[in-house]
């Protein structure tokens, strides 16, 4: 996926009440450009991943790994390279869809492998995942039907191979 | 043992080694001040007139010992007047923990009277803080903030501590205090390597020392670099007395209101090495004029600062003491002539200077202050005209004898400040150098000055107006005087008097000397008022957004 100047960081933090607002707050405050942000438990309940896309060259980036990691309550931080990682989002699209649409709408559902999780008389719901290059696609590919509500859950990530973000490895 | 929230917070306290704390009291924090009166004997309570006087003594007491100062205020207004002296304390790095009480647990988060949330105000402005919401959390809590406002780059911790929890009973066994590893990255012995190749290749070095080289093991160090390099010496605001003002190698200050010598040695240099220094625009100016021919050497404690400001060629990150110390075992003697002298002829050719006539200058009072303490006292000073002036003209030969809000430039900072920076060395006489603009914001605190019997002498440079306002008006907004005239008529002296200090006005240049000497010898609360021209100036100054080889000497 090309990122150009957008990078997915990887934060590795204690799961605690107002980490995710001194991670924000960081990047409001140094006015870092932020596109999305998603957070979750991690294997062991006492940490919590965040995965964040950024906009910078290379000399912001530097400064949002170094800011990151002043942070009391970080732990590790890691820019994911984009070759070698495992990027996705998830959607949920509710989509006007009258009697006549519902068929070809089926159709694109099933070429993007996403799945219809609701569907009321004048509505389809529409559960994708995917990189977001993926998600754009379909997006575009429903906008005629008219979309009545759509939500993403901004990007989640994880490298590929054996390696791990990990507490208790060494610090280089 | 089982004790209350608040026995503990005190037993901690004193486990930490701390023996004085500054604060105010109210609803939230009657608990603690409960436990503290019956721990009176072991921990020593200083009751400012307001919270932002006991966040600045504090502030000014680890600056001055070296020590984490404290603070403790009660909640609500009591938490957000502590806020200013916070972020004093941030900007330059100081190491403080504050205290502040909440409501009850059950309370938070209902508006409830005296409810604001003090941790999330002070996120941006502290190194970490803390909401303690389980009464076995605050030992541990406290031994870990005080461990954080220490280790690597210092900095201000808060503890938010609901009134509830101070009340409850909870199990306290003394742990010995955590050693404080100043820096978790060893010295890297490749970094040292590729730093001596560049010391040793250069032809015309400058060293410009910033706070983090501004402690007595550093400064010991910087000395013995300097000189084996044969570098020219600079410093920073928050830099003064890490290196000997009267040293030959010492160049003045950098930046803004640096010496030509130093502005000019910046932008010739072919290897600057900023010493715990985090080049402010205060110093840096334009950024991409700044030192055009030289490569950098950084050497700081805090990996953040490489490559904020200033992109530099080669950085060390460690504790400016540890990272001299490796340099200088290995460094060979240099000789270095030519720069020398080009440097020395600067020096010459543009001291610092000020005329001399037309009445009582602020310079030359500063100036007395020197030569009749000997460099050998604490100067505290406010923010503005008075706080340059000081910088420029009283040398300051040792660490930590500069008191002053560099960072954040905090009107309001010295009288508290100078409070802290007193009770931490009773054996030191301790100046505190005002304008009456600054002066004004926090005077309130004579009163705890001449309530605990402080001799802080507090010399008020009065040019009836905001000095720097009035000159940055008069400079570049063709003297259209907005709002910065502060002729009101106060009387400084009848005010010293009612607080139950001492006020002498001082209204000649004959009786300076004098003046200062019976100031001394008062061995009290003492408030000197100099009348200073209001159209004084401080110069150099480099015009914003010029070079700072570009600076104004005198008007035009």
């Amino acid at each position: 996926m090309k990122m150009d100047n957008r990078h997915v960081i990887s934060v590795l933090v204690e799961n605690q009440a107002g980490v995710l607002s001194r991670v924000s707050g960081l990047f409001s405050r140094r006015g870092y450009n932020i596109d999305s942000l998603s957070v979750g438990e991690t294997a062991d309940p006492k940490f919590s991943r965040i995965t964040l896309v950024a906009r910078g060259d290379e000399h912001i980036l530097e400064q949002i790994e170094k800011q990151l990691n002043k942070l009391i309550d970080v732990i590790k931080v890691e820019t994911l390279d984009p070759d070698s990682s495992v990027f996705r989002e998830l959607a949920l699209i509710k989509i006007n869809a009258q009697t006549g649409a519902r068929a070809s709408i089926t159709e694109i559902v099933d070429i993007f492998r996403a799945k219809i999780v609701d569907v009321s008389s004048s509505s389809l719901t529409v559960e994708i995942t995917g990189d977001e290059s993926k998600i754009n696609a379909f997006i575009d590919l429903m906008r005629p039907y008219g979309i009545k509500e759509l939500v993403r859950s901004g990007l989640t990530a994880l490298a590929r191979g054996p390696h791990a973000l990990n507490e208790n490895e060494e610090e280089v | 043992m089982k004790l209350t929230g608040a026995e503990i917070i005190v037993k901690c306290l004193i486990e930490q080694g701390v023996d004085t704390i500054f604060g105010y009291p109210g609803g939230a924090v009657l608990n603690i001040y409960d436990a503290l009166s019956k721990y009176q004997k072991e921990i020593r309570h200083i009751l400012t007139s307001h919270e932002q006087g006991a966040a600045h003594a504090a502030d000014g007491y680890a600056r001055a010992t070296g020590k984490v100062g404290v603070c403790l205020a009660t909640s609500g207004p009591g938490a957000t007047n502590l806020v200013t002296g916070i972020a004093t304390a941030y900007m330059d790095s100081v190491p403080m923990v504050a205290i502040t009480g909440n409501v009850n647990l059950s309370l938070l988060g209902k508006d409830s009277f005296q409810e604001v949330d003090i941790a999330g105000i002070t996120m941006p402005i502290t190194k970490h803080n803390f909401i303690i919401r389980d009464v076995n959390e605050l030992a541990p809590v406290f031994r870990r903030a005080f461990k954080i406002a220490q280790e690597g780059r210092p900095g201000p911790v808060l503890i938010d501590i609901p009134k509830d929890i101070t009340a409850q009973i909870a199990e306290y066994v003394y742990h010995e205090p955590e050693q404080i590893i100043k820096s978790k990255n060893r010295v890297n012995n490749r970094d040292i390597q590729d730093a001596l190749a560049l010391l040793e290749t250069c032809q015309r070095p400058l060293i410009c020392a910033g706070g983090g080289a501004n402690s007595y093991g550093a400064a010991e160090e910087l000395l013995t670099f300097a000189e084996t390099l044969q570098a020219p010496v600079t410093c920073t605001l928050m830099g003064l007395g890490a290196f000997p003002a009267t040293h030959p190698l010492y160049t003045g200050m950098i930046g803004m209101h640096g010496t030509k010598t130093s502005n000019f040695a910046a932008t010739q240099c072919d290897l600057l090495i900023a010493i715990g220094a985090r080049f402010s625009n205060r110093v840096v100016s334009n950024a991409k004029r700044f030192a055009p021919e030289a490569q950098i050497l950084h050497i700081d404690i805090d990996p953040a600062e490489i490559n904020k400001n200033i992109r530099c060629q080669k950085a060390i990150i460690g504790d400016v003491t540890e990272v001299l110390q490796a340099l200088n075992s290995k460094l060979a003697k240099s000789k270095r002539d030519e720069w020398l002298k080009q440097i020395n002829d600067w020096k010459e050719r543009f001291p610092l200077k000020y005329n001399q006539e037309n009445g009582l200058k602020p310079h030359y009072v500063i100036e007395k202050i020197y030569e009749l303490t000997g460099g050998d006292a604490i100067i505290a000073t406010e923010v503005g005209q008075h706080q340059i002036w000081t910088a420029q003209f009283y040398k300051f030969t040792k660490p930590r004898t500069l008191i002053s809000s560099g960072g954040l430039g905090t009107m309001g900072f010295g009288l508290g400040a100078s409070i802290g920076a007193k009770l931490g060395n009773p054996d030191k006489l301790v100046i505190n150098i005002a304008g009456d603009g600054s002066f004004r914001m926090n005077c309130i605190e004579l009163a705890t000055a001449v309530e605990y019997n402080l001799p802080i002498i507090i010399v008020i440079l009065n040019n009836h107006a905001l000095g720097m306002v009035r000159q940055w008006q008069d400079l570049f907004y063709d003297k259209r005087f907005a709002q910065s005239d502060l002729n009101r008529g106060t009387d400084f002296v009848k005010l010293a008097e009612a607080y139950g200090a001492i006020g002498f006005n001082l209204t000649r240049t004959e009786e300076v000397e004098d003046v200062l000497k019976k100031a001394i010898a008062a061995n009290k609360t003492v408030v000197i008022n100099c009348e200073i021209d209001r159209d004084e100036k401080v110069f150099p100054i480099v015009p914003p957004g010029e070079a700072i080889e570009d600076l104004i000497t005198e008007e035009v």
